[in-house]
């Protein structure tokens, strides 16, 4: 399908605008959707959308040669297809996508974005207003505005092209009610700011809101207000000049609704019936009679009592052993002067090793008390005597001034351990100094073999090559016969490089253990090896055959 | 009566190897004195193993294997060239010394791998 330029200077003349048209027809569904060529039978609402869209500019191109009774089926096609969008919970609607084709299946954003582009160009080209149901538009408007970051350029795309669609068309053009903050502070006196706007954020038309009920978080009924808000026109917002009255801390859900001051808007925009938007309402909560004392385990009389101020620095001094109590108390109240209960209430003691103990203080409706029971405790704080830091954390998300105070020391005295009970966890290590340098660590090498003194080494060295002197004096004792040597040249030759032979071998030996490596030493003994065996072997044989003459003679 | 007493007859004992063994051909006394050196000086290595301590074993290992191995070796050539000896008749004895002098350099090889 090409989509035709919509150029409005340029006099285009269709041939045949109404075959075109039925063409075009032909190819929709039942449901409204539309198939992308005759030959591919599967429908889809993206084709939906360029099929309007088409016919829009068929329409602007040619609109005195079109049968008026085709655009009034157009219509009920786009009734038909909006039967079919799909709801979220939160009210925003969408068009998806019933077959995924092999090619680029097009998800919900590109779908109802085409869809919206076509509904909008149709409706731009055909003089007649379409009756669109008005939530559902509301529905697509949310939809749009709900896509938080779009995936991609295209998705982008998308998404601000419907939106400028929705926002200045001939369809209902949807407003949007928004607040600039949603945290309200009673003590400084904050007023609820409220905005409306089309879409894309031009400015709506006269209207006025009100403020219908309020709903509290905890409990599910809900005070019916029905002020309406003041509008501003320098900043463009309503505001609420004062809150009610029975309103205290806490996280409420307020209900707008936006009511049109021209019965003429009333058709152009949609308004969306009751909004809801929740709210925080925060402020500062007084913490008033605390005070902390040791008490005597059994008789709980109070030996040692100490006011505090929490909203400043203490230092109290404390001394308790394991038979004593020690108490902590006090009351919140919130502005309005009701009992507050915090998210957080925490007491924390922390011994001079690093060990810590946190404790939940607790609520007795009038005020928040704790006692620690040292003689239960014992065990816990593994009887680790000496001073413990005492610290309070209260907070909560309306509380705007949660605390986490130390409150002074309290020097503990407990029995010694015994055997078997548990030692403390071990401190994490400082974080500091976990990434610093590390301890330097010190080799240790073995120590090296005592050696001999060289002395000793030389003389044995001596001794050793006395057996071989020995030998060489034995064979001169023996008388030996060294002059066998054969005296004609050519076998003396051999015999002496023979003796050479044998020699050079044991030369290659001791130059192997000095230098060389073994492959050195195997290649030259090869070499050597050959030119030994030669030799040796014409002097043997020389050496056999005269004693062989020698014999047979 | 003879005079029976034991170093006499350890006298006698003495001299009459003695003269047994002098009527051994030469060669022979040569390969017994060969023999004598490798064993002396293999004992020698191990005195002075005793003395120092064994730190670098495989030198003293490969020197003492070295000694033995060749004693061994030239055994072997004394029983193959004695001309007493009815096995080996067939065999030159310069065959064998040829066998010595090869497996003498292979055993020095090794030996000179293991020195370290």
């Amino acid at each position: 399908m090409l989509i035709k330029d919509q150029t409005s200077e340029v006099d285009v003349h269709l041939g045949d605008a109404d075959r075109i048209f039925r063409s075009i027809k032909a190819l929709s569904q039942s449901d409204g959707r539309w198939r992308y060529s005759s030959n591919n039978p599967e429908s889809s609402t993206y084709a939906a959308g360029i099929a309007l869209e088409t016919v829009a500019g068929l329409i602007s191109l040619a609109s005195s040669e079109i049968d008026h009774s085709l655009v009034a089926t157009i219509k009920n096609d786009i009734m038909k297809l909006f039967d079919g969008v799909e709801r979220y919970d939160d009210g925003a609607c969408y068009f998806d996508e019933k077959f995924v084709d092999a090619h680029g299946h097009q998800d919900p954003l590109s779908a109802s974005s085409s869809v919206v582009r076509g509904i909008t160009a149709f409706a731009t080209a055909t003089e007649e207003s379409l009756n669109l149901p008005g939530d559902k538009i509301m529905g697509l408007a949310k939809f749009f505005l709900g896509v938080e970051i779009p995936g991609s350029a295209k998705d982008l795309y998308h998404q601000i092209d419907a939106l400028a669609c929705l926002g200045n068309s001939r369809v209902s053009v949807p407003l949007i009610l928004s607040l600039p903050a949603t945290v309200l502070s009673v003590s400084r006196k904050d007023q609820l700011k409220v905005r409306v706007n089309t879409v894309l954020g031009s400015s709506a038309p006269p209207l006025s809101v009100k403020l219908m009920q309020i709903f509290s978080s905890g409990s599910k009924d809900a005070s019916v207000i029905d002020q309406e808000l003041k509008f501003d026109p320098d900043h463009a917002v309503h505001v609420l000049e004062t809150l009610p009255k029975n309103i205290d801390v806490g996280k409420y859900i307020f209900s707008f609704e936006i009511s049109l001051q021209d019965p003429e808007h009333k058709k152009r925009y949609i308004t969306g019936g009751r909004t809801k938007v929740p709210i925080y309402i925060t402020g500062l909560i007084e913490v008033n009679n605390a005070e902390i004392a040791v008490l005597d385990s059994d008789i709980g009389s109070i030996e040692m009592q100490k006011k505090l101020d929490l909203s400043g620095e203490n230092d109290v001094a404390l001394l308790a052993n394991h038979l004593q109590k020690l108490r902590l108390s006090f009351q919140l109240t919130t502005p309005s002067g009701k009992a507050f209960k915090p998210h957080q209430a925490f007491l924390k003691l922390r011994h001079e090793s690093g060990v810590e103990h946190i404790f939940v203080v607790g609520d007795s409706g009038k005020k928040f008390e704790i006692i620690l029971d040292f003689l239960g405790l014992v065990e816990k704080f593994f009887y680790l005597s000496g001073k413990y830091d005492i610290q309070l954390t209260v907070g909560d998300f309306v509380m705007e001034n949660s605390f986490l105070r130390s409150l002074g020391h309290v020097e503990l005295d407990l029995p010694d351990a015994p055997e078997k009970a548990a030692r403390p966890p071990p401190q994490l290590v400082d974080s500091y100094s976990r990434y610093g340098p590390k301890a330097e660590i010190i080799h240790i090498f073995r120590s090296p073999e005592k050696r001999p003194p060289r002395e000793l080494s030389l003389a044995f060295l001596g001794f050793v090559l006395l057996p071989f002197i020995g030998f060489f004096a034995g064979l001169l004792y023996l008388r030996v016969n060294l002059k066998n040597l054969p005296r004609s040249t050519v076998p003396a030759t051999f015999a002496f490089l023979f003796h050479l032979g044998i020699a050079s071998v044991l030369l290659l030996y001791a130059l192997f253990w000095f230098k060389l490596d073994l492959f050195t030493t195997l290649k030259a003994l090869g070499i050597l090896g050959i030119f030994l065996m030669f030799v040796g072997h014409r002097t043997l044989s020389h050496l056999a055959s005269v004693s062989a003459k020698l014999k047979s003679a | 009566m003879g005079r029976s007493t034991p170093s006499k007859d350890a006298q006698a004992l003495f001299h009459s190897l003695h003269s047994a063994y002098a009527a051994t051909p030469t060669n022979l006394k040569i390969i017994d004195l060969y023999i004598l050196f490798a064993v002396f000086t293999a004992v020698i290595q191990v005195v002075y193993m005793a003395i120092v301590g064994s730190f670098p074993f495989n030198s003293f290992l490969s020197g003492v294997l070295s000694c033995v191995g060749t004693a061994v070796l030239a055994v072997c050539l004394r029983i193959q060239v004695n001309k007493e000896n009815k096995e080996f008749k067939d065999l030159p004895p310069e065959r064998a010394f040829a066998d010595f002098v090869l497996c003498n350099l292979v055993l020095h090889l090794v030996i000179m791998n293991f020195l370290g």
